[in-house]
């Protein structure tokens, strides 16, 4: 079973000795990473938990919907129907469209998407470590091609998650499994993007810093050297950013990807997902204690508000992050590297940082 | 066509007396009080049917033929002109507020139509009667907090309280003297088979549910529906006769204040037409204290009286201690069987209202306004 706690995450530039260290004070858990399987494995299991009440139709296909009209009309029903690829028809009062960000549901309601591709793909794979350690901090280094993270799953497992040009991910996805393991140990250790510049005018920062805040310094660590990659474990996917105009439509709420789509770099588009999921419930929960009809649009734009909020935040905070470290020219360099020293000096910021994605 | 013509649909006004088929009418009548007047869910709505509809509210059992006669000169007193009994004109009849209603019929269910202040004010009301129920067993099943329980809405219009309390488990019979109302009703329930079974919608008044239904509900709901009805007295007896002893009695109306005058009528119907001109009428509100003494001396011993506030900015309704403009009220029929007080007894305390009292065989008080 490949999940892991880990209590600190360390995420740094490559272009300066930038770091930013995010850990709870007491070096409690912070967070976990779980393998998906992992997490598709328990869903099963509940789901068979409950199987007298929910029932899973798999390899099927909604091939058609049929909407409502605003209110009763004559002779149409009122509910949604959906058709399926077998020709049976089944009709809700609910139906919550969790498809992925290409969401057959969202197009066929006709919600508007905004929505563009980032030149890059994501490259994942597992990772054998070297040596066997605790292996519970999360790493993350930004390179000027992309970021790269290094996620614990045991002790001596980790995932990666390599973000970079298409071109860049093609090659490092069909490239020999020795290249590759060099090619990941050194987007981690080498310095060759590094600028005396740079360099100098963050030590300065680091100095008033440290002058102001002794007991504040974090010393910038490795992480673990691999040593193998899992065969066949590595695939690659394209990035984009999407964002439905509408969460909801009467008897229609969209969740996780299907509503929102967000680049990998700040971990978040699964949490967000989860948080939609529990928005959701909260209401749909208050609405059937006071019987009303679970589609109604009172309390599906009530969860609209609720995470609209909260994913625009989280989706334009990670969109100008992309942008932000996806260069190497010196000003920005120079911004990016002040911003994120002051940031890992103010402790309260942080925390507020590991609160908000954690909602 | 006034005659044997049951009240409601169509939204035409009728005229009482000659509702034939319907015993104890004969004090249609004082349905004339002026606009609105009507008896069902409410906030406007109703224009459409000014006259007729509260007759129904007259309990049999005072039946009185002296007063009809009262009533009749009355009526021909008041010089409205659709008022006239017998009158075959039809042009009485505004043909665009028919108009209106029939399209007003349609609009229960629009969400973010017409009735939309009634559909957020179940925010707040069936809490309160699904809470205030609870209190009164020892467990519920976690789905279906009311389920065994039988419930009677009175006036229930298009059947948007109906609804939420028959999904809670409820066994519900829905009530509304105008067909047109109970065919909307009908007709959303039909796609749900789980209401379907559950609700029940009858185009008829109190009164005739009063005989065949004595004793029989857990609860009774008047929501929005006193303030349209002339006799409250009456009204009140009839929910007390259907109760079981025991069981709840929830309304919720509109105070009687310079505040609701203010804001009900001159703003909500006037400036703002958030609810319909002519739909309420001021001297009709009912304050909480005559409701509560109403109450007590037929019976029914009031155990919660809170004030309700609209926004109609955000749309929402909210608790609020000041009973100056909506309010809400619980109360519950003594389990010990006590016959409700004969009507010549009635409290009158409240002597701001002007009551006019018929003659002193019926005890029956008819509230006309103006």
């Amino acid at each position: 079973m490949r999940y892991r706690a880990f209590r600190r995450m360390q995420v740094w530039d490559a272009c300066s000795e930038a770091l930013i260290m995010f850990d709870k004070d007491n070096l409690d858990d912070m967070g976990c990473i779980v393998e998906n399987n992992v997490i598709m494995h328990a869903l099963t299991k509940q789901l068979e938990a409950v199987s007298d009440r929910v029932t899973v139709l798999y390899k099927s296909k909604a091939v058609s919907y049929t909407w409502p009209y605003p209110f009763s009309m004559a002779d149409s029903s009122p509910w949604v129907h959906i058709t399926l690829g077998d020709g049976s028809i089944l009709q809700t009062k609910l139906l919550i469209g969790a498809d992925g960000h290409n969401s057959g549901v969202r197009q066929a309601a006709g919600i508007q998407n905004v929505s563009w591709n980032y030149d890059q793909s994501a490259v994942v794979a597992t990772l054998h470590l070297s040596e066997a350690t605790e292996n519970n901090v999360a790493w993350q280094r930004f390179l000027p091609s992309g970021p790269i993270a290094l996620l614990p799953l045991s002790d001596t497992l980790s995932s990666l998650v390599w973000s970079t040009s298409h071109e860049h991910a093609a090659e490092l996805v069909s490239m020999d499994e020795e290249k590759f393991v060099d090619a990941v140990n050194s987007a981690f250790w080498s310095d060759a993007n590094h600028t005396d510049f740079i360099d100098s005018a963050g030590s300065m920062l680091q100095y008033a810093v440290a002058f102001l805040k002794p007991t504040k310094i974090s010393a910038r660590q490795l992480p673990p050297s691999v040593a193998r990659v899992d065969a066949k474990s590595r695939i690659l996917f394209p990035l984009g950013l999407g964002h439905a105009a509408e969460y909801v439509r009467p008897r229609l709420a969209l969740i996780g990807d299907a509503a929102h789509r967000v680049h990998p770099l700040a971990g978040q588009g699964a949490n967000m997902g989860f948080g939609d999921i529990s928005s959701l419930l909260h209401h749909l929960r208050t609405a059937a204690f006071n019987g009303k009809d679970l589609g109604s649009m009172s309390h599906l734009t009530a969860y609209e508000t609720d995470r609209q909020r909260h994913n625009t935040a989280l989706l334009a905070a990670t969109d100008l992050l992309k942008r932000l470290y996806s260069t190497s020219a010196a000003p920005l360099v120079l911004l990016r590297t002040w911003g994120l020293q002051a940031t890992n000096a103010v402790s309260p910021l942080k925390e507020q940082i590991m609160a908000f994605a954690s909602k | 066509m006034w005659g044997g013509r049951k009240l409601s649909s169509s939204g035409s006004r009728f005229l009482g007396a000659h509702r034939s088929p319907f015993r104890g009418t004969q004090a249609d009548c004082p349905r004339l009080t002026t606009s609105a007047a009507y008896s069902k869910n409410q906030l406007s709505w109703t224009l459409q049917i000014k006259p007729s509809v509260f007759s129904e509210y007259r309990s049999m059992c005072f039946k009185s033929y002296s007063m009809t006669f009262a009533c009749l000169n009355r009526m021909k007193s008041y010089s409205l002109p659709w008022t006239r009994p017998y009158s075959t004109s039809r042009t009485t009849v505004d043909s665009s507020e028919v108009k209106t209603f029939l399209a007003l019929a349609h609009r229960w269910w629009d969400e973010q139509g017409v009735y939309a202040p009634l559909h957020s004010m179940n925010d707040l009301r069936v809490p309160f009667i699904r809470d205030n129920l609870l209190k009164t067993v020892a467990d519920h099943q976690p789905g279906k907090p009311l389920s065994g329980m039988k419930i009677l809405d009175v006036g229930c219009g298009g059947g948007l309280l109906t609804e939420p309390l028959g999904r809670l488990g409820a066994s519900v019979i829905g009530i509304d003297p105008v067909d047109e109302n109970i065919k909307t009703a009908q007709h959303h329930k039909s796609f749900d088979p789980v209401l379907d079974k559950r609700i029940e919608y009858r185009a008829c008044s109190l009164e005739k549910i009063v005989e065949e239904t004595a004793e029989t509900f857990d609860a009774v709901v008047a929501s929005e529906v006193v303030e349209h009805v002339i006799d409250l007295e009456m009204f009140i007896q009839c929910c007390c006769q259907v109760l079981k002893p025991g069981g709840s009695l929830f309304i919720t109306t509109i105070n009687k204040t310079q505040l609701s005058y203010a804001l009900g009528i001159v703003f909500s119907e006037q400036i703002a037409g958030i609810v319909p001109k002519g739909t309420h009428t001021w001297e009709k509100f009912v304050s909480p204290e005559k409701l509560e003494s109403i109450l007590e001396s037929n019976g029914l011993s009031v155990q919660t009286v809170a004030g309700m506030l609209y926004n109609p900015f955000s749309g929402y309704w909210h608790w609020s201690k000041n009973t100056s403009l909506n309010y809400a009220a619980h109360a519950v029929k003594s389990s010990i069987q006590e016959h409700p007080a004969p009507a010549e007894f009635a409290l009158k305390e409240e002597t701001e209202e002007v009551r006019i009292e018929t003659s002193t065989n019926s005890g029956v008080h008819e509230e006309l306004k103006k």
